[in-house]
């Protein structure tokens, strides 16, 4: 049994790290309420733990037949445990809600980089064209959002050093951000149990600085940008058939329509995100608009989650050109 | 039925017949009514599965030792985390303490021959065997790897395993839990012997009652789960399937609904023990009583609106997150009002070492820290960083474990000499406490340190640098283990070579220990009337001291 407590003896010169690395803009405001979190655990813990001690040792039982001296309870005492942690969670409460609310918005800014999550594998894909296996390299100091997807079950994109982590799911999109403060290599993990390989379903990012993150896509194989495939995929299904830009075809314009609520014909109104464009795509007629016939086919099953994210791109740019135009 | 036998020591007589010798044979057990044979029929069949549960949780330890996995392929550890989860939660946690020490002591402690339905009451485990009988098949057919909380659309569409078969079991043995509560319920408000009003009963009871009302109403929920679960597998209906418009968290809400509820069912019978071991032993009346009683009530009831915590990084919108969040910190109010109270009661008592004791103070020390812990995840911002990762492990195992598990052990030690007659040798019940109190630590501690650096769970391989606090997690198992294993030995010699242990050798009130042990089968030769509170144990009251004879130094 002592056997396998070798590798315990052969590691003692090796540093147990207490923390892991804090590279991200966040990461600090974790760390502290962590810090403060702890502070309260110990508190408490030695509290009761010493009190328990004491008291074991005064009022041990030194004869069988020994009669203690009643205690009675006090209203005072009740409400003051009773209140004091209500206080403390209320304080807790709102610093971490606070946290995670000022966290979890991306700044407008981002960069946005797109992951597709699959059995036991991440897709990511730079905006600029270059794709990634389980590696994702970004520059220092931008904040980076990633739209993400799972082409199969739930995954979860975690990545311990900048305290971030989010479910990756079939059929949504969800997404995260960060902005990487230190240069290095720190790891990518899948934090949602998801079949076999699961715990091989990591990776590493790399946070260069801006002149090595250059070289990086300078690099790469020269592809094309995400929205640039998604274009060629818009016409390749015959989309632009009916999708004309100028607004005058059996199907809406698509310029500018990102972001910007739309009443639909079912009365609701809902912003154009990534959600509702592959809900376009996949499922039209829930999300017509008013004035418009229901003539879009389903491709439902014709398109896969990297078309979907390149068509999405290429929605998205049509977006900014439009506002582009609106700033000459 | 109440002559008596003087032990040939001269030791405290013990009934000539009693529960366990009043009729003799395998039919005398398994068609029996008698809630106390039946509480031992439960106590049988759990200690079998804990020791299935535990012995998948020692092979996934001894794994974990070398970062690229010692003994398995990751397929194999998959379902070795999945049995352990599944057995140790379904089939060990959720009916032990109300399934054993319940049946056992509810009767006997409200002044009851019986149940409300005995009968009921034997279908009820007739039902836990067959679940535990799918559970058992489906581990040895071939193992089941979608880990115990089942999330689709990996167990619907992609796992390969048994998971028809484990989720079938589940299914049915929620049955014997929402039958246990019943009968549990209908017993403690119409079955209390005159006298014993609501507010003398003692706080197992309140536990046990505010556990039934969950069982009652949560448990449909995970029977509804797990039965659309099956659909899904089998019939490709569709209700968790995206691609074609299905919602895979709608499965996660639903399976929260319950399983956080299940929380407290395991943790609320504990400390319904807790309060039972912590005044006898110390002698002393509860410190706030009715703080302690509607604690458990309000527990209970906050449960039901909290399951939203285990979601929060899943995309969940920011409004219910935050809703979650300030109703998770709500649970925590009475769990500390709970342990401030234990702890008052044992100022100025008269306080026995003896090994309930020791069970009944580590559950205190452990349950704090696992209380503490919780913070971190109900606050947003830590719990993204840390939610599905080793520190979520070693939050539920100090609850489940280091709380429940230690409450549970405390009651059979506390209760054994009611149960068998018998006495256990102290010494050694105080030697493996501490060994279990060691090795938990051991165990769990450091899983609180890798869940900060990032290590998630569920991972049959891992980075090096995690090694070292993962063989010092395996090392508290082993430890842990040795613990778990020496109560059973000599628990079970207990039962032939224990001394008698008469009526009551902790000296301790309630109407239990006004009965012989073995206690006979109708309990009560005649049925008691109650006149005084619960925990009436005598007491000086201070302006008397220090002219009164006999009293503890203060």
């Amino acid at each position: 049994m002592i056997g396998f407590l070798q590798p315990v003896f052969n590691t003692l010169t090796v540093q147990v790290p207490f923390q892991p690395p804090a590279a991200s803009s966040i990461a600090e405001g974790v760390d502290k309420l962590y810090l403060v979190l702890s502070g309260i655990t110990a508190f408490f813990t030695v509290l009761i733990f010493s009190i328990i001690l004491v008291f074991m040792v005064k009022y041990r039982r030194r004869k069988d037949d020994e009669v203690p001296i009643a205690t009675h309870t006090p209203l005072v005492v009740e409400l003051t445990w009773t209140i004091i942690p209500s206080l403390i969670c209320a304080v807790l409460f709102v610093w971490a809600a606070a946290l995670y609310v000022q966290n979890g918005r991306p700044p407008a800014s981002s960069t946005e980089v797109f992951v597709i999550g699959k059995q036991w594998m991440w897709h990511l894909q730079h905006p600029e064209g270059p794709r990634e296996i389980n590696e994702l390299h970004v520059p220092v100091g931008v904040p980076i959002k990633l739209t993400m997807t799972s082409q199969d079950v739930i995954h979860d994109f975690y990545i311990p050093a900048f305290r971030v982590k989010k479910d990756v799911l079939p059929g949504r999109f969800t997404s995260l951000w960060f902005e990487p403060t230190e240069t290095g290599t720190y790891h990518l993990f899948c934090a949602q149990y998801c079949g076999t390989n699961h715990s091989e379903m990591i990776g590493w990012v790399y946070v260069m600085s801006p002149r090595d993150y250059a070289n990086w896509l300078a690099g790469g194989e020269k592809s094309e940008s995400l929205s640039q495939l998604g274009e060629r995929l818009f016409s390749q299904y015959g989309c632009d058939n009916c999708h004309v830009p100028e607004g005058n075809g059996r199907a809406p314009s698509l310029v500018g329509v990102y972001g910007k609520p739309e009443k639909l014909q079912n009365g609701e109104t809902r912003v154009v995100d990534e959600s509702l464009i592959q809900q376009a795509i996949l499922n039209p007629n829930s999300v017509r608009l008013p004035n418009y016939e229901p003539v879009m086919p389903t491709y439902q099953g014709q398109i896969d989650e990297d078309q979907m994210l390149q068509l999405i791109a290429y929605v998205k740019s049509l977006g900014s050109q439009e506002r582009k135009g609106q700033g000459q | 039925m109440s002559t008596t036998t003087a032990d040939l020591h001269g030791a405290p007589a013990e009934p000539a017949v009693n529960y366990l010798n009043a009729s003799y044979g395998i039919k005398s057990w398994l068609l029996t009514l008698d809630h106390k044979r039946i509480g031992l029929l439960y106590l049988g069949t759990i200690t079998l599965m804990f020791v299935v549960g535990g012995v998948a949780a020692t092979l996934m330890r001894l794994h974990l030792v070398e970062p690229q996995g010692a003994l398995f392929e990751p397929e194999t550890y998959n379902k070795m985390f999945s049995t352990h989860g599944i057995i140790m939660v379904f089939f060990f946690l959720v009916p032990s303490i109300p399934a054993t020490l319940g049946n056992f002591c509810i009767p006997l402690m409200i002044g009851a021959r019986d149940v409300a339905f005995p009968k009921l009451n034997l279908l009820s485990w007739y039902i836990f065997v067959t679940g535990c009988a799918f559970a058992l098949y489906g581990t040895v057919a071939g193992g089941v790897d979608t880990g115990w909380t089942f999330y689709p659309p990996y167990s619907s569409l992609y796992a390969q395993t048994h998971v028809v078969a484990v989720a079938l079991g589940i299914f049915i043995a929620g049955f014997s839990s929402i039958l246990t509560g019943l009968n549990f319920i209908v017993t403690i408000h119409k079955m209390r012997a005159p006298g014993m009003t609501w507010f003398r009963l003692p706080l197992f009871i309140w536990a046990l009652y505010a556990t039934s009302l969950i069982f009652v109403l949560g448990t449909p929920v995970i029977a509804i789960t797990v039965f659309l679960l099956g659909l899904e597998r089998l019939l490709h209906v569709g209700i968790f399937d995206p691609a074609v418009g299905g919602d895979p968290l709608l499965f996660q809400h639903l399976f929260w609904f319950y399983s956080h509820p299940a929380v407290y069912i395991m943790i609320l019978p504990g400390m319904g023990v807790i309060s039972e071991l912590i005044t006898a032993l110390s002698r002393k009346k509860i410190f706030g009583y009715s703080f302690v009683a509607f604690s458990s009530l309000s527990i209970a009831v906050i449960s039901f609106i909290v399951w939203g915590h285990h979601m929060f990084v899943t995309g969940q919108a920011l409004y219910a997150g935050l809703v979650f969040s300030v109703l998770s910190f709500l649970v925590a109010i009475p769990s500390a009002v709970k342990v401030f109270n234990w702890t008052a009661t044992l100022y100025r008592g008269s306080i026995s070492y003896e090994a309930p004791m020791l069970y009944a103070l580590g559950f205190i020390g452990l349950f704090t820290i696992g209380g503490l812990t919780g913070l971190f995840l109900a606050s947003l911002a830590t719990d993204v960083h840390l939610n599905g990762t080793y520190f979520i492990v070693a939050h539920f195992h100090y609850i489940m474990v280091g709380g429940a598990v230690m409450a549970y052990l405390g009651g059979i030690h506390f209760w054994w000499p009611k149960i068998s007659g018998r006495m256990y040798p102290d010494m050694w019940a105080r030697i493996s406490a501490a060994i279990i109190f060691i090795g938990f630590n051991l165990t769990f501690f450091p899983q609180f340190m890798l869940g900060y650096l990032g290590m998630p769970r569920r991972y049959a391989v891992y980075p090096a640098e995690f090694q070292v606090l993962n063989v010092m997690s395996s090392a508290g198992a082993s430890i842990l283990g040795i613990g778990y294993v020496i109560p059973l030995v000599y628990l079970i010699w207990s039962m032939r070579y224990g001394p008698v242990a008469g009526p009551n050798p902790w000296k301790a009130k309630g109407l239990e220990w006004t009965i012989p042990s073995p206690p006979p089968t109708e309990n009560f030769e005649e049925i008691p009337i109650v006149t005084e509170d619960a925990y009436n144990y005598p007491a000086i009251e201070a302006h008397q001291y220090p002219d009164a004879p006999g009293v503890a130094r203060v």
